[in-house]
């Protein structure tokens, strides 16, 4: 019979930090990177790339201080997430070095710009702000229910960011875009993260009104219009915007974010049926009027078609980009799935991967995309509070629906929409939301899993303790 | 709230789930497909990506590989004296694809071909560097290069066979071009090429191969085996049954000789001297179109000819009587190409013997093994041992004091057959020199020559097929029998 050594009454019995697992798991991370960067700067030149060492050391730094910053300020927080997306950076940053080398892409830079500047160095200064930002999340929100405060600053805010870039130029067709000075951020991607924080604040406090006082109608449950009509009116306002802005990976994103927290705020399936609704009658509205988006369905459709060519070209090079990955890949920096020119590096940086790394390089990288889910949905299962829940479970499948719109775009599996691969692809806005993101998960999982404070001790308890020889 | 969470965790796993099998299917079920679209640049990167393997002739090679900057093709093919071999290597061009021996060896000169796979293997484990195989051609410099500088500004081709083997010794086509200047994929490139398929002289087309032309007198040789086979006549310096004038069977007119020549029942051997368009046309017409057909036929007519380059199918047609006629003097509709009137007189030259002709002697590996030799093959026998004599006696009478007399060369036996084709509505254009001849050695016959001269000057008698095409064909021969010693 075992002996029972922990006969105390009160405590909790400590849940392991796993801070330690996070740290071996940030080793492995940064080392498949560092090695990956050799492998490009072998197969390219012949011999170790010269900025190796410089990658390494700040991959290390980058790692190191936002697992200290963990270990310090978040020493419960799932130990997967941080890893997980500092492999995906770091990844991302071999991929975008790997691209800048591309003679093809360097000489279209060129002759369109006049000039050609690397990405890579500016996406490991962007990743390295992007720290930066979780850190500041991580050290600020010292718990996650401080965001409630901010559920209608919060919406305004992300209303404004989505309409500002309606007073800038468009680039490439889609204004999404607001350039300050030599920077330009992509609102959109932080937009993400405050709607989300609105729809769990808004939810939370609605949700038993928008499941209970309800009529019934044909079997399903209309809730009052006061309850829903300001939910409804962000989302239809967003929507719009982005569907004016034709930024159409947004709007779906969006309209999926509603549809799920709406979902498990309010438990009632109807509302799957209502969101359902919704987008059919959206998504044959939107393309019955805007050309952009009929002919990217066309392009979806038949991407190798003669007559549409210039507008399919580029899914097609990333379906042949596929293709040639075949199984394990030509290995990193020996394939051609530049043949992308054009945002070769951003939205269609998964071709790179499937080229290169193959099909199991991006089966790979897919479930590490699905564990991150997973992670996040976890969080959302531990978290005790409603507005953690929500909050939680509206950010990873926000990640997940990002992902999947992507991924799918870019594989002929749905209609190219164009959004970036959360850390993966180029972009700062990008790095910068993903990495903010990543940091409230783990807040969110930190006060989930933190064991419950000692209660007060009682007085009572000294009388009745076993005392031991 | 946890069990909407749960069902929106299993949501997010069928969202995964189904990019899982979307990527599996793309990479794995539809790679072959999208591998080899047209569309996908690859493969041209892929088959310029290594020093392309060479092709090489008298063991030297006629071709090379540059490398290239500002491309994403590492290496461009360059060709050594360019026009000159361009009717025997076509070409090869990043942007605008691959001709003839370029194409048609394309898996041994890249180095993809089945038959390396295992050379591949082999570098993949040593750290070689990929490199093509080679194709040794059967091709003689010296006698291309005779021919090359006969023809020299003049229109027109020549095709020159050894008779023994069917090995092709020269492949001439002027004017030509330089497939140097468009092998790349620059703008330059690109009007260097339009260039050349804009002029009206049409450059790039090989006139050896793919041009067919009315053969003229020299297809008498053909119609002359065709009496002898057929037991027409049998010995050639018997009288002929041919009276002068002969009347067009069916027609109103009398078939002309040109010039005022001894054709009247003239015997085979003096016929053929004089080039007598009564004597063969009434040959024709005694034997009928079926026999005639037949005879052309076991020469090669009417049929494409894979060398491996692909020669045209050269036409004896079917046809009436007066057409017929005129078809057995090489004219009407009847034509063949240089390689064809070549073959004609490599088999006289070889006892009857018609060898398949071929211009690729063997494929090597990278590493000079060789794959593939060449074995020499019959493609049929035209005529008997003993007819083909007869001819060959017939055929060296013409050079020794007949139409041919500028195709004589000290010391060797030449046999030949001067021509000159009508050309246009009633001869309304300048003629075609032909000339077919063989030379022969102690060692029986090393080479047969056809020329083709097509810019040839108002003269329109058989003179001008000797005068222009003979001393072509001469120079040939003589560059063959020279490089033999």
């Amino acid at each position: 019979m075992s002996v029972v050594t922990n006969t105390t009454t009160i405590g909790a019995i400590d849940a392991p930090s796993r801070r330690n697992t996070e740290l071996m798991m940030m080793v492995f991370a940064i080392a498949i990177s560092v090695f990956a960067y050799a492998n490009v700067g072998l197969a390219i030149d012949g011999k170790l790339p010269s900025g190796m060492f410089g990658y390494g050391a700040g991959l290390i730094l980058l790692g190191g201080v936002a697992h200290l910053v963990v270990r310090k300020f978040a020493p419960y927080a799932d130990p997967l997430l941080l890893p997980l997306a500092t492999l995906l950076n770091g990844l991302g940053l071999v991929l975008i070095w790997r691209l800048d080398q591309s003679q093809r892409l360097i000489q279209r830079a060129e002759s369109q710009y006049g000039a050609y500047s690397p990405d890579a160095p500016k996406q490991l200064l962007y990743s390295a702000i992007g720290v930066a930002f979780f850190v500041a999340v991580l050290v600020i929100l010292k718990d996650h229910r401080i965001l409630q405060r901010y559920t209608y600053i919060s919406m305004a805010v992300a209303l404004v960011l989505l309409v500002l870039p309606m007073f800038f130029p468009a680039v490439n067709g889609a204004k999404i875009w607001i350039s300050l000075g030599p920077f330009t951020i992509q609102p959109g991607e932080f937009a993400k993260i405050l709607i989300a924080v609105f729809f769990s604040g808004y939810l939370m406090v609605k949700r038993d009104a928008l499941a209970l006082a309800s009529r019934r109608f044909m079997g399903m449950y209309l809730p009052r219009g006061r309850d829903l009509g300001p939910i409804i009116t962000i989302w239809a306002l967003s929507i719009l915007i982005l569907v004016f802005e034709t930024d159409l990976g947004t709007s779906l994103l969006f309209f999926g974010l509603f549809v799920v927290m709406l979902y498990v705020a309010t438990e009632r399936t109807s509302w799957i049926v209502f969101g359902l609704l919704m987008s059919a009658v959206g998504a044959v509205g939107v393309a019955s009027f805007e050309p952009h988006v009929q002919s990217r369905v066309n392009a979806w459709l038949d991407p190798f078609a003669k007559a549409t060519w210039a507008q399919s070209e580029q899914l097609a090079q990333s379906l042949m980009a596929f293709g040639s990955g075949g199984t394990l890949g030509t290995g990193l920096g020996q394939g051609h799935s530049d043949l992308i020119l054009f945002a070769a590096n951003a939205d269609f940086i998964l071709a790179t991967v499937g080229e290169e790394l193959g099909l199991a390089g991006m089966m790979a990288v897919l479930l590490i995309y699905g564990l991150i889910v997973e992670r996040g949905v976890r969080t959302a299962l531990a978290a005790r509070d409603p507005f953690g829940k929500l909050l939680a479970i509206g950010l990873s499948g926000a990640f997940a629906i990002q992902i999947f719109v992507v991924a799918g775009g870019v594989m002929g599996l749905i209609p190219l929409s164009g959004m970036t691969m959360p850390f993966l692809a180029y972009g700062g806005s990008s790095v910068l939301a993903n990495w903010a993101l990543i940091a409230i998960l783990i807040r969110i999982s930190d006060t989930a899993r933190r064991p419950a404070p000692a209660p007060a001790p009682s007085p009572d308890a000294e009388m009745t303790q076993v005392v031991r020889p | 709230m946890n069990k909407p969470l749960r069902r929106i965790a299993i949501f997010c796993g069928v969202l995964i789930l189904a990019l899982l099998v979307r990527t599996n299917y793309l990479q794995y079920v539809r790679a072959d497909e999208l591998n080899s679209r047209d569309e996908n640049r690859r493969v041209r990167i892929e088959r310029y990506a290594h020093e392309r393997g060479n092709i090489i002739v008298d063991g030297n090679p006629v071709t090379g590989s540059v490398e290239t900057k500002g491309s994403d093709f590492k290496y461009k093919r360059v060709w050594k004296n360019g026009p000159m071999w361009a009717p025997v290597t076509g070409y090869s061009s990043q942007a605008f694809d691959a001709s003839q021996l370029e194409n048609l060896e394309d898996g041994i000169l890249t180095g993809n071909d089945d038959q390396l796979f295992f050379d591949r293997t082999l570098s993949m484990f040593t750290g070689e560097k990929k490199q093509g195989g080679n194709v040794v051609t059967t091709l003689n410099g010296a006698a291309q290069k005779a021919a090359f500088k006969g023809l020299g500004s003049k229109k027109g081709a020549v095709a020159a066979l050894d008779p023994q083997t069917g090995a092709i010794l020269a492949l001439v086509s002027t004017p030509s071009y330089d497939p140097s200047v468009f092998a790349g994929n620059s703008d330059k490139d690109s009007k260097a090429r339009k260039k050349l398929l804009d002029d009206k002289d049409k450059p790039m087309l090989n006139r050896a191969l793919r041009e067919t032309y009315p053969p003229g007198s020299t297809f008498k040789v053909v119609t002359a085996a065709a009496a002898l086979e057929n037991g027409l006549y049998k010995g050639i310096d018997d009288k002929t049954n041919s009276p002068l004038p002969w009347r067009l069977p069916l027609t109103t007119g009398d078939l002309a000789n040109e010039g005022n020549i001894p054709c009247e029942n003239a015997s085979l051997r003096e016929a053929l001297r004089w080039s007598c368009n009564t004597v063969f046309g009434k040959i024709s017409d005694d034997l009928g179109n079926q026999k005639m057909i037949d005879e052309a036929n076991k020469f090669g007519f009417n049929k494409e000819i894979f060398t491996p380059v692909r020669a045209d199918a050269s036409v004896y047609p079917k046809d009436n009587r007066p057409q017929n006629a005129m078809a057995g003097i090489g004219q009407a509709s009847n034509r063949a190409t240089p390689l064809q009137m070549a073959m004609v007189a490599s088999a006289v030259a070889n006892d009857g013997k018609l060898m398949q002709p071929y211009m690729v002697a063997e494929r090597q590996s990278p590493s000079l093994d060789a794959i593939y030799t060449h074995e020499k093959e019959q493609f049929s026998q035209p005529l008997s041992g003993e007819n083909a004599q007869k001819l060959q006696q017939m055929m060296e009478t013409v050079v020794e004091n007949g139409t041919g007399k500028n195709a004589q060369i000290p010391g060797v036996t030449v046999g030949g057959k001067t021509g000159t084709a009508q050309h246009g509505l009633n001869n309304s254009e300048n003629p075609y020199a032909w000339f077919i001849s063989y030379a022969k050695t102690d060692s029986g016959s090393p080479v047969a020559v056809a020329v083709v001269v097509e810019d040839s000057q108002a003269n329109r008698d058989d003179i001008s097929g000797g005068g222009l095409a003979a001393p072509i064909a001469q120079a040939v021969m003589k560059a063959v029998i020279d490089s033999k010693k």
